[in-house]
């Protein structure tokens, strides 16, 4: 009886870790075949089909050396790391500003405006309004149109506040006795014991801003602010990768696939790079979000 | 109202400092709330809010009347009821599968891969399947010999689904997991202990503790799935889809875009929207109020 059990537990496990690792391939698989491709022949890279797990015929930098000669790609990298800064920037200010003050016992009105705030997440005007809105508001064409709609999250807002609950009362208190408003107890005690918290909606806020791309192809009509995922949507998706002023070569039609293969490349790096360190953050806001919401 | 006047008096700091806070709720969102009446309106742009004529519910009527209502609430409930059948339990089996794992590396190697997905950008995870369903690319390829015909899978209307709900669940599991797996780590450690002693095996264990220790977060996202219903992930139907597959893929989202952003019809997409959001509201208050009737369990 008891070694039936083990033989099942046994059985079980293997299971378990060859369909665990199957998964990981699977969520591996498509960047990795990315990133072989990248760096293959064209010529060999055309006449693939299957998925790659290593590059075909000689390895060349060529599609790297296009895609950074290509001026629209360092130019919209340079307009989303505004973006991301400038909304990052923004959007901390305004969350934390509003979950300080909503989670202050003192400030009155402060369960209300969290209810009228919490039910903008359950019903909201639509697309349409929010376009009309920036019409009339003169935002359009302007990199405020990205920025300011996105100001606050509503889900940050929660997290923000319920961390800021959980500062002890007291040190707000000697806070207090010494004379210190409001201001200056948001500044110097709550925002610096607050650090871990910070961080993750900050991490949250940026990469929310540099995987945008809706609000930008919406409300830019200036090709010199589009952000990199407008430009990564007419490379990868209406397959434009004629470049205007980018080397001679690179309208030619069988570096196509070579180049939209190394645009994926050059446009996830930084966040490939940085995801693994920061993901346990982002687990962390999760399941604080889990917990309070 | 005196009570608010005195405290003002005494927090005034705290009333300016949210000053901006409420600008912003007001700007962003209860005046696009209030342009829902664009919706009753034959609405321009130039004439405004004040200026349009007022048409009652024909918007309203006209949408009902087209061909389109149905088909974009159809594949709107299709992708949605696929998507919580499929990309619902995922995770959550997922978190169960990590967490009969011991070798702590091979853990934390599968979380962190299994992560990856979530961080990729729309743009590019779009990129990404419509390079890998053309009609040279891989999956193309592998499934060439069930099709029975090599095509690129975004131009076959019957594929679409398909495509939409397996490669969400490509993106979420790994990330969707972790809530599932923060509960799994708050389940008593002595109920187990109490189980072991009773002689439940490591199945009954999951089906008696462990399973009934996370149902609570179970149900919480339950209700907030529901609740998004309507809100498919239209961004990436919108960079997926062509108008060769629009009897599968136009969705009320994608089609509120083509009606109101492409077409200007502001009052007539303002009226779809609205249909949409009241719902997507209905939809969440419902959910709610059944979770709490049936198990305490609740949102608000």
């Amino acid at each position: 009886m008891a070694s039936d059990r083990n033989m099942g537990r046994r059985l079980f496990l293997i299971c378990n870790y060859i369909l665990l690792g199957l998964i990981t391939l699977i969520c591996l698989m498509p960047m990795w075949h990315t990133l072989a491709a990248s760096l293959s022949s064209p010529v060999e890279l055309n006449a693939n089909k299957g998925l790659m797990f290593f590059p075909v015929g000689e390895i060349t930098f060529k599609g790297y050396e296009i895609v950074f000669a290509n001026p629209s790609i360092w130019k919209s990298y340079l307009n989303t790391l505004i973006y991301v800064v400038g909304g990052t920037v923004l959007g901390i200010s305004m969350t934390a500003l509003g979950a300080f003050t909503l989670s202050r016992s003192y400030f009155m009105p402060a369960n209300t405006l969290m209810l009228l705030i919490v039910f903008t997440m359950l019903f909201n005007g639509g697309m349409i309004p929010n376009y009309v809105l920036i019409l009339k508001l003169g935002l359009f064409n302007s990199a405020w149109a990205l920025l300011l709609p996105a100001a606050i999250n509503v889900f940050h807002l929660i997290i923000l506040r319920a961390a800021f609950q959980g500062v002890p009362a007291a040190l707000e208190e000697s806070a207090k006795l010494d004379g210190a408003n409001e201001m200056q107890i948001f500044l110097r005690i709550i925002l610096p014991v607050s650090k871990a918290s910070i961080a993750v909606i900050v991490l949250f806020i940026a990469v929310m801003h540099w995987n945008s791309w809706f609000p930008a192809s919406l409300y830019l009509t200036d090709r010199a602010k589009y952000p990199l995922q407008i430009i990564l949507r007419e490379i990868l998706i209406e397959g434009n990768t004629n470049m205007t002023s980018g080397g001679a070569n690179a309208a030619i039609s069988i570096y196509k696939s070579l180049i939209k293969y190394c645009t994926v490349m050059v446009s996830t790096l930084p966040i490939l790079c940085v995801y693994p360190f920061i993901q346990k953050y982002f687990a962390k806001g999760v399941m604080i979000g889990a917990i309070k919401g | 109202m005196r009570a608010l006047y005195i405290n003002y008096k005494r927090h005034k700091m705290v009333y300016w400092m949210t000053l901006p806070v409420i600008l912003y709720f007001v700007v962003f969102h209860y005046l696009p709330m209030a342009g829902v009446i664009m919706a009753f309106q034959n609405f321009s742009p130039k004439t405004g809010i004040f200026g349009s004529e007022w048409v009652g519910f024909q918007n309203f009527i006209d949408f009902f009347n087209s061909p389109n209502f149905i088909r974009v609430l159809k594949n709107t409930l299709a992708l949605s009821l696929l998507d919580l059948l499929f990309g619902f339990p995922a995770p959550i089996i997922l978190a169960l599968l990590l967490n009969e794992i011991r070798a702590r590396l091979f853990k934390r190697t599968v979380q962190t891969i299994s992560y990856l997905p979530y961080f990729l950008s729309t743009a590019i995870i779009a990129g990404l399947i419509h390079d890998f369903t053309s009609s040279t690319g891989p999956i193309t390829t592998m499934i060439a010999p069930l099709l029975g015909k090599t095509a690129n899978l975004l131009s076959l209307p019957e594929m679409f689904r398909t495509i939409f709900v397996t490669t969400n669940i490509w993106q979420f599991m790994g990330y969707n997991s972790i809530i599932y797996l923060a509960a799994l780590s708050r389940v008593d450690s002595e109920q187990y202990e109490a189980a072991k002693i009773d002689g439940a095996g490591h199945w009954k264990q999951c089906i008696h503790v462990t399973i009934p220790g996370i149902s609570s977060t179970i149900i919480i996202m339950l209700i907030l799935n529901l609740g998004q219903m309507l809100n498919v992930n239209f961004e990436k139907v919108l960079l997926l889809y062509n108008s060769a597959i629009y009897e599968t893929a136009d969705v009320i989202s994608t089609y509120i875009y083509r009606q109101g952003i492409l077409s200007h019809n502001y009052g007539y997409s303002t009226a779809v929207g609205l249909f949409n959001s009241v719902i997507g509201l209905l939809l969440i208050v419902s959910a709610n109020y059944v979770s709490k009737k049936y198990s305490e369990t609740r949102l608000f």
